[in-house]
């Protein structure tokens, strides 16, 4: 058998084409995310009447009237509101759960270390609708269904294994020497934490924050299921969803997808972070 | 005063002894090196005495305190890293004043004593910079200041100088030696670098397995190694070994030469080191294999009694592969080990 010689003109033709198949690919997946982003701002940015008009011009006319109406619907700023509170406090739950789990997997060896670390993955692929009716009887039960703050507990156990994941791979990127030579120069294990280890850890504590707010800002179902006066914005849009106007429809779901999209943007960097970790 | 005292030091990982019973005693500031290759437990043993490790079971005491149950900051010492730990938030100057920080001392006396040790390792003009805009022997001086700065009763150093290269490693070796001596301060340093042993160490002490083997000063533990191990691992080249057959009461014949030796009922191990080899008239009967001239001397492989042997000679012996040499070994530098206990035999 001979191979015919590979001449220079047909490498290059195959290098080509395979420049346009990547090319080709990046625009394909680009445009699958931005061009429903393109449609929800233009729409959004469009007067009422125009909701509904085709073509569409490619720079929105900036007419705030449809976010008008939509802060002036009766019970949508309550549920942004809602939507705000229990966002935060399941960051700040997540956080403070989450946290000290990442610093003990990142510096202690323990027995069922691995097997922590798939569970708190596992927790992720259990699908909620199966807890919903229980975890509503029992919010019933003990009074915390139809608050905020239940519903920030269920928020907090969607955003715990993420804020685990991230923090653990962030208290790994710092040298335990740096704590132990702390520790020699006269730090309490705590004091060695909040002087050199905070410090240099903030910005990806930050980060992996503002996540769990986002996970919590997003989370629908749950949400639903569990407020009837204290609804969040995206339940609250659920509910309404069906007898609302399209240029309602636009303007709620511009309004929770833009704040979530620049703070995963910012934190972009510790997200790539975490999955460099749990891949592994 | 800060004499450091381990009585009966073990330290068990599940079912893996990392240290077998170690008793050393260290003197007012002397510097001791504890040698040895890695996994032979010496940064194990320079962590228990900073109290970054617990021993299973044993005792440390440092100036006629026990401090094995004390936490780090409590025990007087100060430490170097192998990787420095500098903060990389904290400027050199926030670096060095750390722990006088912690101490709550004064602006001024932080500032007097940090600009002093600062100077002791010219690094004066580095004080307002942070680790990142350092270069690692920068790093290595504003660990080194840190530690100095604290003033310890002790200091402990984990291979600080392994991360440099060569030539910075060789100048940071003499200035560390200097400004330790000035310091007056009790040195434990952790390395497997020979030279970098020989040329700091008041003491050495050659770890192996879990178990210090032998703890002398540098020339004694070169010239009259406790073990074959210690005959193997200190100098480069080892020393030479050969199996000698006992021909009577001190008699031993070695490749069929005979040699004065101790009194030893058994087979005994016949050692020379390879620049006690001296080209002569009688002694071992060697072939040449191979020469590697290396400028200040030559250093030739051969084989004699089967043996590989090494012997450093004047480089301007003109010898080749293949050539027949008489090796005369230098007759107070002969040392004899019991290959059964390994231990050296006098």
């Amino acid at each position: 058998m001979t191979h015919a010689p590979i001449t220079p003109e047909a490498a290059l033709s195959v290098r080509r084409t395979g420049r346009i198949v990547y090319v080709t690919a990046v625009v394909l997946l680009c445009a699958w995310v931005l061009v429903p982003l393109y449609f929800l701002v233009i729409n959004t940015l469009s007067a009422p009447a125009t909701v509904n008009s085709f073509p569409k011009p490619f720079f929105p006319e900036f007419d705030l009237g449809s976010l008008r109406f939509f802060a002036g619907f009766g019970g949508m700023l309550d549920a942004l509101k809602n939507s705000i509170i229990v966002a935060s406090m399941t960051m700040v739950m997540a956080i403070v759960i989450g946290a000290p789990a990442g610093y003990a997997l990142s510096r202690f060896e323990f027995r069922g270390k691995e097997m922590f670390r798939v569970l708190i993955l596992l927790t992720r692929a259990f699908p909620l609708p199966l807890l919903a009716l229980p975890l509503a009887v029992m919010f019933i039960r003990t009074g915390l269904d139809d608050t905020t703050f239940g519903l920030a507990l269920v928020h907090t156990t969607l955003a715990i294994p993420f804020a685990v994941l991230i923090t653990y791979s962030l208290f790994s990127g710092i040298p335990v020497e740096l704590e132990e030579a702390a520790w020699t120069l006269g730090c309490t294990r705590f004091q060695a934490f909040v002087k050199v280890v905070l410090p240099l850890i903030l910005p990806g504590i930050t980060a992996s924050a503002i996540f769990a707010f986002v996970i919590s800002w997003n989370e629908v179902f749950a949400a639903a299921v569990l407020t009837i006066q204290s609804r969040t914005l995206t339940a609250f849009l659920l509910q309404t969803l069906g007898e609302s106007p399209m240029h309602l429809k636009f303007a709620g779901g511009f309004i929770l997808v833009v704040p979530a999209l620049i703070f995963i943007f910012a934190v972009r960097k510790y997200l790539f972070a975490m999955w460099g970790i749990a891949n592994r | 005063m800060a004499e450091i005292l381990i009585k009966n030091v073990a330290k068990h990982f599940g079912g893996y002894t990392a240290l077998h019973d170690i008793n050393l005693t260290i003197a007012d500031q002397e510097f001791m090196v504890l040698l040895g290759a890695s996994g032979c437990g010496k940064t194990t043993l320079l962590r228990i005495i900073a109290g970054l490790e617990t021993a299973s079971q044993g005792e440390v005491w440092i100036g006629g305190r026990r401090i094995d149950h004390l936490a780090p900051k409590d025990r007087g010492i100060a430490m170097v890293f192998q990787n420095y730990a500098v903060f990389p938030h904290l400027t050199v100057f926030e670096n060095i004043g750390f722990g006088l920080r912690m101490q709550k001392r004064p602006n001024a006396e932080v500032t007097a004593r940090v600009e002093k040790v600062a100077g002791l390792l010219h690094i004066e003009k580095l004080l307002k910079r942070y680790s990142g805009e350092l270069s690692g022997g920068q790093r290595q001086r504003v660990a080194v200041a840190r530690a100095l700065a604290m003033e310890p009763d002790v200091i402990l150093m984990d291979e600080p100088l392994s991360n440099l290269d060569a030539l910075l490693r060789l100048e940071m070796r003499a200035e560390l030696k200097g400004v330790l001596a000035e310091s007056k301060t009790t040195a434990i340093y952790v390395t497997h670098d020979q030279v970098e042993a020989m040329s700091l160490a008041d003491r050495i002490s050659v770890m192996h397995a879990g178990r210090i083997i032998q703890a002398a000063a540098p020339i004694e533990v070169y010239r009259n190694p406790a073990a074959a191990f210690v005959a193997g691992f200190i100098g480069n080249p080892p020393m030479n070994f050969l199996r000698a057959e006992a021909q009577g009461r001190g008699r031993w014949s070695v490749a069929g030469q005979a040699f004065d030796g101790p009194d030893h009922a058994g087979p005994l191990d016949f050692a020379i080191r390879p620049e006690n080899l001296h080209p002569g008239e009688s002694g071992l009967a060697a072939r040449v294999r191979l020469v590697e001239p290396l400028g200040a001397h030559l250093l030739v492989t051969c084989d004699v009694g089967g043996a590989m042997f090494r012997a450093t000679l004047d480089s301007d012996l003109a010898v080749k592969p293949g050539d027949h040499l008489t090796l005369t070994p230098q007759p107070d530098r002969i040392r004899w080990f019991d290959p059964a206990t390994t231990l050296a035999v006098a």
